[in-house]
Parts: structure tokens; sequence; C-alpha cells
């Protein structure tokens, strides 16, 4: 157990780590920029009239202040920080002045949502048809499938999600392609909403399982494929023990641990791919939400939501990391 | 390292297909630097025509020859893609061999700035450069932003064949023996290293292309200069579909799969082949 | 060690419950430009008797795992059989292991043949405890319910002295000599008629190898089973085996019993591995073979030994001796004992 916790501790740290280095990466990479956020915004607000040198000066403090662009870079790098952690990400433009961090979390369940329900499946379909592939080597069907999946993996989320967009909606439009749900719906909790959203989130997770599958598959398949050769598998086929057993209990169970590893590690890549998908089909998303902002020019959203992706894949890894020694029982005997 | 080849080509027919789609997108790069028309220029040809004789992709709204415009895509694609892959090979190789020779706290350190690096989501960070450089984005930035976010995984990947190379007993036996480490590495190690590089090297493309195609699609990258994501996103704000141009789509998509397949295959194949387990399963069916 | 032997006239009055006949099991290798078999396996004869031990000895890559891997049916590509044939007698049914079924294959292992398999590292499951392993393996072959069942089990532990509460550890929580002699007891719950046993004492130190063999022997002798017993190790041989089969190569060279193989033995090789064997108070030097075991994918012309041996005829190189019977349990392949006949 005492090698567990020193095991946790250390990730921990590591999960400090990462969120220091991501968010003071993205602090650097504002400041990168030529482009003053001030004056730019400035730009788009006076767009609409002429306002008078008094005004448009207050306004330049008072959006100083708000980016939190006051002092030189070591003092707004301090100020970034202290307000980070108290959770203000600052106020959104395009939707003065709710909260960033408010905005973000009205679109964050869709994406969660999405996100896990895609995972969950995929992980589970490419999982079993891979240890199946693998362990039945000579079975045609197999074959078949697993090369359709592994095929569809390479392709980028966008440009499949973009396929199926033109497949269902224009050459044989039985599902709806945009939205979370549809527009003008009464949003009381009832039972035909959830159908409804049920039905507006098949497109975006198909897209995202057809692309996850088979990398989940190529994995286990070849995990099976080694596995097989293990002598406990091997002394429980000559155990007779029946297939379908030795499958369940002696291989999977010995693969299912390098593969949460593995989930850990794409964490970050299926964080990705759902947000780009949610962007094709206008899910009401984080993903949808980044590009309107950045369309929008709103420099706090953008900026909240990069901080915010980073701090959450982070988590959701460190969770996933803790929790899956706990599946080996040579671990947790310790 | 050609007798590989000559063995993956012989016995292996994902390779095989692979490589010859490399071949085909080599000879489209080439054929690109013979188009008649300048890459940025348009209405240069009666627009909005559908793929016959004269115009084999036919043409776009914008007055361009799909199929030309095609070809420079595909350069500037795969010129893009390499470049990335060519830096971050570098980092990873660096990264890589040297946290699998030294191993305790430097192994450590690398490694966990690596993985941090891996964690980060990419795209919310692309979206932010591009939000923060705006036209500055020229692709020389994205090329070294890509590289700079790319090299973790197969760092990793690099590290564990180091780790191992360095315990192995022909290892311990050449340093014994009197060997030079330089001559150990070059000529011991790098035969076992070199497949891994050429598979990741695969797998970075897909990656990183795939970023661009994005990026390029939702018209965050540099406009002026053509490339496949770039068709299409031309292609969507000219409502292409709805319009009935579906070969300024189709082209694009369709060029791009059979670009991601071919890689994507060169790369499968690489790895089954480092696998000797693998190997050893085609050999004895 | 030699008058510790328990071995005893097996019953020769029933059928043999395991006859091999002319088995030939090849590795081939078909790809990447190399069209190669290797002969692990080639034209091996053999029977057991009912209640035998009996010995295979040789040296490393002899083909001797191959050969009771190909026994008891246990072979997966790239390792073919291309000839000769497995059967066994189990209570006066015969079973054709390469004629079976998969379902009809299943069915008798473990009740009826039982494997322990080389090295106690790794052939428990090592994410479950070991009662599954009970549970997968003989569970559904002794016909009774739960608690009967595990009444058995712990019974059948108690008599080969292991604390029955090894059933709720996991394997790497165990010695490495625990877990072989729980893994034996696995191979042997179900009481089968045969039992194949590869190398159960390499890597495990002397006392323990002493502890495993008294295990295996006390069993044989409760059970009635047969025995198959693999090792490189002679003295295990000298010890538990009734009759002893020496492969080289591929091939079986000599067989007899025990007493006869090493006091008498007749084949050039068998008097070398007997004769490297320490003795308390010998001192005189060994000698060792010249040259080093042929490799089985391009093996030497005629008798495989030919090569190294000290009586090496011109016949040797050019025809393979057949085994040949000197007394009714021994036999030898060779053409300086037999006589160069054709």
């Amino acid at each position: 157990m005492k090698a567990y916790m020193i095991f946790v501790a250390r990730r921990f740290g590591q999960l400090l780590l990462v969120v220091f280095l991501g968010i003071s990466a993205t602090f650097f990479i504002t400041h990168m920029t030529p482009v003053d956020p001030v004056a730019e915004t400035i730009t788009v607000i006076t767009n609409f009239g002429k306002a008078d040198p008094e005004a448009i000066e207050l306004m330049r403090k008072t959006l100083t202040e708000l980016y939190g662009l006051q002092g030189n870079v070591f003092e707004q790098y301090v100020v970034f920080w202290s307000r980070l952690i108290q959770g203000d990400l600052g106020p959104s433009l395009s939707a003065f002045p709710t909260p960033v961090s408010q905005i973000i979390f009205r679109a964050l369940p869709w994406t969660v949502g999405l996100m896990i329900s895609a995972t969950l499946i995929s992980f589970l379909i490419g999982n079993t048809l891979g240890a199946l592939a693998g362990y039945y080597r000579k079975s045609r069907i197999l074959k078949i499938v697993s090369l359709g999946l592994i095929g569809l993996q390479p392709i980028p989320y966008y440009i499949l999600a973009f396929i199926l967009l033109i497949l269902f909606g224009f050459v044989w439009p039985v599902l709806p392609i945009t939205g979370g749900y549809e527009m003008n719906a009464d949003l009381d909790l009832s039972f035909a909403l959830i159908l409804d959203i049920i039905r507006h989130s098949i497109l975006p997770a198909l897209a995202l399982v057809l692309v996850g599958a088979g990398s989940w598959l190529t994995g286990m398949r070849a995990l099976t494929s080694n596995i097989v050769t293990e002598d406990y598998v091997t002394f429980a086929e000559l155990g007779g023990v029946g297939s379908t057993r030795i499958l369940r209990s002696y291989v999977v169970r010995n693969a299912l641990v390098p593969q949460l590893t593995g989930l850990a590690m794409s964490l970050g890549a299926i964080f990705n791919g759902t947000v780009i998908t949610e962007i094709v089909f206008g899910y009401p998303g984080i993903g949808t939400l980044l590009i309107n902002a950045v369309h929008a020019g709103d420099y706090s959203l953008v900026l909240g939501l990069a901080s915010l992706s980073i701090v959450g894949v982070a988590i959701a890894v460190f969770l996933i990391d803790i929790l899956s020694p706990l599946l080996d029982p040579r671990i947790k005997a310790e | 390292m050609f007798t590989i080849v000559r063995d993956l080509i012989r016995y292996n027919i994902e390779f095989a297909i692979g490589l010859v789609i490399l071949l085909l997108l080599i000879g489209a790069v080439v054929l690109s630097f013979f188009s008649p028309y300048p890459a940025s220029d348009i209405y240069v040809v009666p627009p909005d025509m559908p793929p016959d004789a004269e115009f084999w992709f036919g043409t776009t709204s914008r007055g361009q020859d799909t199929f030309w415009q095609l070809m420079i895509g595909l350069r500037n694609t795969l010129g893009f893609g390499v470049g990335v892959a060519f830096l971050s090979r570098i980092l990873s190789l660096v990264v890589g061999l040297t946290a699998g020779y030294a191993g305790g706290r430097t192994d450590r350190v690398l490694m966990a700035i690596n993985d941090s690096i891996m964690v980060i989501p990419q795209f919310p960070i692309l979206v932010l450069f591009y939000f923060v450089l705006k036209d500055n984005m020229n692709w020389l930035m994205l090329v070294l932003i890509l590289s700079a976010l790319g090299w973790s995984y197969d760092a990793r990947l690099i590290r564990s064949i180091a780790m191992s190379l360095r315990t192995r007993p022909f290892t311990t036996q050449s340093v014994y023996s009197g060997m030079s480490m330089r001559k150990i590495l070059v000529e011991e190690h790098l035969p076992y290293v070199m497949p891994i590089v050429f598979a990741t090297t695969m797998n970075n493309m897909i990656w990183s292309i795939g970023m661009e195609i994005t990026l390029s699609v939702l018209g965050f990258t540099d406009v002026d200069t053509p490339t496949m994501g770039q068709m299409i996103y031309w292609a969507n704000s000219h409502s292409a579909l709805i319009s009935g141009i579906w070969w300024w789509v189709a082209a694009p998509v369709g060029a791009i799969v059979i670009l991601f397949i071919g890689l994507f295959l060169l790369s499968m194949s690489m790895n089954e082949y480092i696998d000797p387990r693998s190997r050893l399963n085609r050999m004895g069916n | 060690m030699q008058s510790e032997a328990l071995f005893h006239t097996p019953d020769t009055a029933t059928e043999p419950t395991l006859v091999v006949d002319r088995l030939k099991a090849y590795y081939t290798t078909k790809a990447f430009g190399i069209d190669r078999d290797i002969r692990a396996v080639d034209d091996i004869s053999l029977s057991i008797a009912k209640g035998e031990i009996y010995g295979v000895a040789g040296e490393s890559s002899s083909g001797k795992t191959t050969l009771i891997k190909t026994i008891v049916g246990a072979i997966r590509p790239p390792l073919h059989v291309v000839g000769g044939s497995v059967r066994f007698n189990f209570s006066g049914q015969a079973y054709d292991i390469y004629d079976l079924r998969p379902d009809e294959l299943q069915a008798i292992r473990w009740r009826h043949l039982s494997y322990i398999m080389q090295g106690s590292m790794n052939v428990l499951n090592p994410v479950r405890r070991i009662k599954h392993s009970f549970y997968d393996f003989a569970y559904p072959h002794m016909g009774l319910d739960r608690a009967a069942f595990w009444d058995k089990v712990r019974g059948h532990l108690r008599k080969l002295d292991l604390d029955p509460d090894v059933l709720h550890s996991y394997p790497h929580q165990l010695s490495g000599g625990m877990r072989q002699r729980a893994t034996i007891a696995l191979a042997t719950v179900c009481t089968p008629e045969f039992i194949v046993a590869d190398e159960p004492t390499t890597a495990l130190d002397v006392i323990v190898q002493r502890d495993v063999l008294n295990m295996l022997r006390d069993i044989q002798r409760d059970l009635g089973s047969s025995f198959l017993f693999v090792t490189h190790d002679m003295s295990v041989h000298a010890t538990v085996s009734d009759r002893v089969g020496i492969v080289y190569a591929g091939r079986l060279v000599e067989e007899a019993d025990t007493p006869t193989l090493f006091r008498g033995a007749r084949h050039p090789y068998t008097q070398h591995l007997v004769a490297s064997l320490p003795k308390i108070g010998d001192t005189t030097r060994r000698a060792s073979l010249a040259g080093r075991p042929p490799s089985l994918a391009d093996p030497p012309s005629g008798c495989r030994f030919h090569p190294r041996c000290p009586l090496a005829m011109d016949i040797c190189s050019r025809q393979v001796p057949v085994m040949t019977s000197l007394t009714p349990r021994h036999r030898v392949a060779c053409f300086a004992v037999t006589g160069a006949t054709s």
C-alpha cells in the first residue's frame, strides 16, 4: 500500500507540473502576440460609431485592468495566477459581463457527455473486437471488420465528421446534423427532450467512435496476441479450460491494465477529436464555443477555454493513472 | 536497410500498397511544379466547370483548375508534414536517446517534461496561437509550433528502445571489448532504432497533416498558400456542396483519404515488421 | 541415489496407456525469403504402460519439449504434425489425439491427461487467486457440487502437505517452490491417468527439488497414473523414472529400464550422458563430447550423432539406424551395436 501511496503522490506532483507548465505556456503565448488585445477590442467596440477620446481612454484603462495587462510581464503573470486560482477567468467580451467561467460551464457538460459516452463505446467495441481478433486469428469476419475499423483510424477527425455530415445531412438525411437539440424546444426535463438530445448526439458520437475504435482494436489485438503466448494461457489451454473463459479471465483481464494506461495517454487526443467533431456538427460544447469566441475576438473566453482544457485533461489523466493500478493485484497486495 | 525494404515489399502487401501510394504522391508533388497556373492566382479559368476532358477535376468557384490546385495543395501539405516530422524527429531522438541511455535522474526529469507535454490538448493551444498571432501565423510558425508539440509520444518509444538496447548483452559485450560508444551507437544500435524512427515519422505526419487540415478548414492558417485543407475551406466558404460544385470538395477529401491510408499502411506494416512476434505470426500461417 | 529408484514392473497385461507411432512434427517457416523445416520430432515411436514412469532425457534443444507438446496435442503454428500418430488408452477407451474434435480433446484434458509445465514462474494467472485456477481447470470434470468440490481440493492439498490457504493467495505471493507444488497439486486433483511433467525441478534449489520429486513419487504411488517425465538432469531420472528414453536431435536413440540404462547403456551418446554424472568419491576427469548438438533445420545425414560419435562407421552417415530391440525392454538405434543391417 505504501508503494502505491508514494506513486499517487508522485503522480500528483506530475499533475501540478503539467498544470503549471501548460497554463504558463498559454500565458506566454498570449504575450507573444504583436497584437494588443486592448487595442483590438477597442477597435471592435468603436467600429459601430465614434466615441469621444475620454470614453476611449476610460475603456482602455478598464480593459487593461480586466485583461490583467497592467505592469510588466512578471506582474501580469502573478495577477494571472492569482485570479486563476480563485477561478476568475474574467468576463467574456462577446457576452459582456457574463463571466467566462459561467459560459464555459454551460458548454462543458455537452463536451464531457459526448466525450465520455463516445470514449466508453469505442473503448468497449474496440477492445472487445481486438481481444476476439487477437485470440481467434483465423476468423474471416473478424479480419474484415478489423480491417475496416483500422482503415478508418488514420483519417483526421474533421474529415470523417465532414464525410458523415455529407452522408447523413445531404445524401441520406435521417439524422440531425447541427445543434444539441432542436431549436425552440421546451427545455423541461421530459423524455422527449432526452430523446431529442440523444438523436442529436448520434452523429458526433458516431464520428468519434469510428475513428477511436480502430486504435483500441489494434492495441488490444497486439496485446492479446502476446498474452496468448504466455505460459499461463498455454497452461489453461492444456487444462482444457474453455476458450471463452480463457479469453475473459486469462487474456482480457491481463490486458486491461495496459489498455487503461493507454487510455490515459490518449485522453489528450480524444479531447482534441471531440472538440473538432463538435465544430463540424455545431454541437453546443467547448469546440463550438471556442470557434465562436475566436471569430468574436473574445480574448478572455479563448484564454479561459485553453486553460480549462489543459487543467481538465490533466486531471482526467491523473485520475485514470492512479485508478488503473488498483486493478492489478500485484500492486494492491503490497 | 535495403533488405528490409525489399522483404517488406515482397511479403507485406500493406507495405507495398503504401509504397505505391507514396510514390503516387511524390509524383503529384513533382507534377505540381509544372502547373500552368501560379498557385495563388484566381479566376484564371472559367469557374464552376464540372470535370471533363479539359479540366480533369473541374474548376472551382474561384476560377481555378481543381486538378492543379490539388497538386499544389498536395505539395504544400506534404512539405509541411515533412518539415514537422523532421524537426520533431530531432527532438524525439535527442530526448528519447538521452533519457534511455542516461537513465537515473536525467531520465526522470526528461520524462516528467515529456509527459507534461504529451497530456496538453493540442487543438485549443493551436487555436490560441492563431487567435493571438492572427495574420502573423505563417507556415514556418505553424511548423515550429507543431514540432514543439508533437515529439513527446515518440520520444517515449525511442527511450524504451534505448533502454532495452543499453541492457542487452551485446551492448555490454561491445563495451567490454573496447568498442567506442559512438561506434556502438552507430553500428549496433542504429539498425534497431531506425525502423522505429521510420514508423513514428509516418505517425507524426499523419498527426501533423491532420492538424493542418483541421486548422486550414477553419480558416486558421495563412490563406495565400493553397493546401488540401485550404481547398476545403474555400469550398465551404463558397458553399460548394449546396451549389452543387461537389468536385471542389470531393477532390481534396478523396486525396486526403488516400494520403492518410498510404501513410498509415506504411506505418502499420513497419510496426508489424519491427515486432518479431508479429513477424513470426505471419510466417507461421 | 539409484537404490532409491522406485521402479516396478509395469502392468503389461493391459493395453499401454500411450502409444506413439512414427511421430513427426516440424516447425515450418515460409516467409521473408526463408523456406525451412526444423525437424524437431523426426520419426519417434514409443509406448508407455499403465502406472509406468517414463523419463525422456536429452540435451537442450534436442526436441524433447516439442515431443511432449506434440504428444499432448499442444501445438500451434508454425509447429505442425507431418506424420505418425499419438494414441491414448484411458479405461479401455482409445483416443487418437489428432483425430479428435476440439471439444472431445478438451473433455479428456485434465480429467485423463494433465500437464505440468516447465518453469513455475508464470503458469498461473497472475491477476486471479489460485482458487480460480482450480475452479477453471478441475471443477468441470469432477461432477461434484461446489461444497464437495472444495472439500476434495482442500483434502488433496493437505495430503500433498500444502496449506489449503494457498487457494486464497495470488501466485506472486508464493515462493517458486510453493508455486510449483501448487501447480502439481492442480495437475493431479482430478486423478488423471496420464501426467506429463516438463522439467518440473529445473530452476528450483536442491532441497525444494527433493520435495517436489518426493511429491511426484507419492502421487504416482497413490493414483497409479502413468508419468511422462522430461528432464535433462540424468540424476533425476535415476531417482524417479522406471524407464528412460534418450532423445538426440529429434530422434530416439536408446530406451531401457533405469538400472539397465545406467549400468549397461549401449548407445555411445547414452554412455557419455551417464558417464558425465558425478559420483561421490570419483575424481577422474570427465571427457566432453567433441562438437556440438546439430541444428535441427539442417541435421546430419543418416544417424544424426555420427559427426561426434567415437564409433562412427561409413554406413552411419548414409543410413538412419532404426530402434532395434536388444531385449524386450531395451531398444537401441545404432549400427555399431546392432550390426550394419539395412
